[in-house]
């Protein structure tokens, strides 16, 4: 069933869900990844609980005209509507009053779902209300997407994508460094007022497919797990684009291949999954590598440590030391030094007053601020110079050149 | 000679032709809230001079700054830059801001900082050729942060991103360069060369305004100085304008006598 739903073989509508579903994974990557890096990715909830009152809105007035309340199209004009009306009064708290962006997200967000809801409720009890299924807008729903829905998601997603690349380098600018893009001529609130607007845009958009509670999570979760594998600001938002897309693709497909499975939460799912992978995998960032790169600096402190030790003939206490020691050939398991151990080790001190000398010499600050105890001092100074610390210290024997 | 005006002493300044100043700003009132930060300040910065924007902490200098950029609204106040209002002269300036007002952790590389530089003249939409990468490259070479070009700025030590900064304001191509603080919590080295870009952009014709806070170097780096403490203390050049009197009115207590006798015998 899953194979099938991948390969789009489960019928017209499936493909049609498995499709849209990419495209706003892909909208929804790239255009978060510009929220993600301005750190205001929480805007984004405030935004998408904001539309719920707008639906309602849209479809009773539909139905008071007399029309088909659940034309899509309506209905997502209206929750774009309601969406930057709460959009507004979150501006609106944070510059003129004392509330803090998170305060003004928080009560925002809560007071407008909560209106949504009540709404919704009331359009359950009108005649026309009961089969209008708007609830599927909350989690997203594959059950009966029309193609001229499907058309309207994708045309709408491709703009919005088209629009944020081409407005990504005032974002990226103003996300990294507000007071040089105000000082360059770029005005900041016009930049974030786009930026909010194009996530007002994919929020709306993706509001039948993924539903209006999880379409944060495709804002967030993929600049996030992208952030984890470069440090390339174009890198992150293309791979954000990939990972939303095969998310929205893998989970809308996963959904379609079981009946009754919620389309918005197995593409969050999906994603969440990718993200996890990104957390334990990632060179550099990820939490494995962080693990190896302690692992390995203990081992070098506890290497360094025992050298000195032995130079000095001083006893060793750490079973993991002389255990390491051991293993690179360098001491017995009684913790007697060999004679490469020996050597070693008589580098290590004479390196240690060489590093001595050097951190009291007062032109050499900048340097002399590089020592941890671990850094070989030879990476850090000129044959000349280290010739002129060898000066000041006696040369002890046995050490090889 | 450029008029010396001691504010506190005569309550006004002398009227100048701002034809020519790179920045003129006359009655700036910047506050946050009900507390003005920065009170009626009249300043003309002269031509290809070096100016230093000196006073105690909470003086007002970066704001000052921030102000007449127009990246803060102040209350009032009025700037003009090269004669001619701000809004058609960004083109003409650089800035370097605080080096920690950014977060360090951006996923970016050094290159492509030094290119945000170049973001007013590549526009919404050009793209980035060859000859931006190379005139990139250039600038960081000025600064000697070359072999750094694809670096992840966080991996960049407080010296190094100072550089970057700077380099970035060289890729502007600008005739007024305005920092914010370059020498704060940098290496020597750095400093020094700091200063030689600076005084480079200086011989040819540019004019630089640096806010400063280590009052010993002022003699050695800069040729002006501009005094603030909330209000305009004085505006002259350093024998004029950076003696134990103005600087007393600076800084009342906080500067002992003998430190400031010390600090303007170089003067």
């Amino acid at each position: 069933m899953i194979w099938q739903a991948l390969t789009l073989q489960l019928g017209y509508n499936a493909t049609l869900v498995t499709i849209g579903a990419m495209l706003i994974g892909i909208a929804a990557g790239v255009t978060g990844t510009f929220l993600f890096l301005r750190k205001r990715a929480l805007v984004s909830d405030a935004i998408s609980h904001a539309t719920l009152p707008g639906v309602g809105l849209a479809f009773i007035v539909m139905v008071a005209l007399g029309g088909d309340g659940r034309n899509l199209a309506g209905l997502l004009i209206g929750s774009a509507l309601t969406a930057a009306a709460g959009l507004a009064c979150v501006q609106w708290l944070t510059l003129r009053t004392r509330l803090a962006e998170d305060s003004a997200i928080g009560a925002v967000l809560s007071v407008f779902f909560g209106f949504g809801v009540v709404l919704l409720t009331v359009i359950q009890t009108m005649e026309s209300g009961r089969q209008a299924g708007l609830d599927g807008l909350l989690l997203g729903s594959t059950a009966g997407m029309l193609l001229s829905d499907a058309i309207l998601i994708a045309v709408g997603g491709a703009v919005t994508l088209a629009l944020t690349l081409l407005w990504r380098r005032p974002m990226i600018l103003v996300a990294f460094d507000p007071d040089f893009a105000a000082a360059s001529g770029l005005n900041i609130r016009l930049v974030d007022f786009a930026t909010m607007a194009l996530v007002m845009a994919v929020t709306v958009i993706g509001l039948k497919i993924v539903g209006l509670i999880l379409i944060v999570a495709l804002l967030i979760i993929p600049p996030v797990t992208a952030r984890f594998w470069t440090d390339d600001t174009a890198h992150v938002w293309q791979l954000s684009g990939v990972v939303g897309g095969l998310s929205g693709f893998v989970g809308a497909a996963i959904s379609a291949s079981a009946p009754d499975l919620p389309t918005g939460p197995i593409i969050v799912l999906t994603s969440f999954a990718l993200f996890t992978l990104s957390l334990f995998l990632a060179p550099n960032r990820g939490v494995m590598a962080a693990i190896l790169r302690h692992v390995q600096f203990q081992r070098r402190v506890h290497l360094r440590q025992g050298l000195l030790a032995l130079a000095q003939s001083q006893p060793i206490f750490e079973r993991y030391t002389v255990k390491l020691l051991e293993r690179e050939g360098l001491a017995r398991a009684d913790g007697v030094a060999t004679d490469s151990g020996r050597a070693r080790a008589a580098k290590a001190l004479r390196d240690e007053k060489r590093w001595e000398v050097l951190r009291a010499l007062p032109d050499q600050e900048a340097t002399a601020a590089l020592y941890d105890g671990l850094r070989e001092i030879e990476t850090v100074v000129t044959r000349d110079q280290l010739a002129e610390i060898d000066a000041l210290i006696p040369q002890p024997a046995g050490v090889p050149s | 000679m450029a008029p010396v005006t001691l504010v506190a002493e005569n309550g006004q300044t002398e009227p100048e032709n701002l034809d020519h100043s790179p920045l003129a700003i006359r009655g700036m009132t910047v506050s946050y809230g009900q507390k003005p930060v920065v009170f009626s300040v009249d300043a003309t910065i002269q031509e290809g001079s070096m100016t230093a924007i000196i006073g105690p902490n909470g003086a007002g200098k970066s704001t000052l700054l921030k102000a007449a950029l127009g990246i803060l609204r102040p209350l009032s106040g009025h700037v003009s830059v090269f004669g001619r209002p701000l809004a058609t002269q960004r083109h003409r300036i650089a800035y370097v801001p605080q080096r920690a007002s950014v977060d360090w952790d951006f996923p970016t590389t050094v290159l492509d900082v030094v290119l945000m530089g170049l973001s007013r003249e590549l526009g919404l939409v050009g793209w980035i050729k060859g000859h931006h990468k190379s005139r990139a490259i250039e600038c960081l070479t000025r600064v000697g942060m070359e072999d750094f070009a694809d670096r992840q700025i966080g991996q960049l030590s407080g010296g190094q991103q100072q550089r970057v900064f700077l380099a970035r304001a060289l890729a502007q191509g600008a005739d007024l360069y305005l920092l914010d603080e370059p020498f704060a919590g940098v290496d020597a080295a750095t400093e020094k060369a700091i200063i030689a870009v600076l005084k480079t952009l200086k011989e040819q014709g540019k004019t630089v305004v640096a806010v400063h806070h280590d009052l010993a170097t002022v003699a050695d780096y800069f040729d002006r100085v501009f005094l603030l403490n909330t209000r305009k203390i004085a505006e002259g050049t350093v024998a004029e304008a950076f003696t134990a009197k103005t600087l007393n009115a600076a800084y009342g207590g906080r500067l002992a006598t003998a430190q400031i006798d010390q600090l303007t015998l170089t003067g």
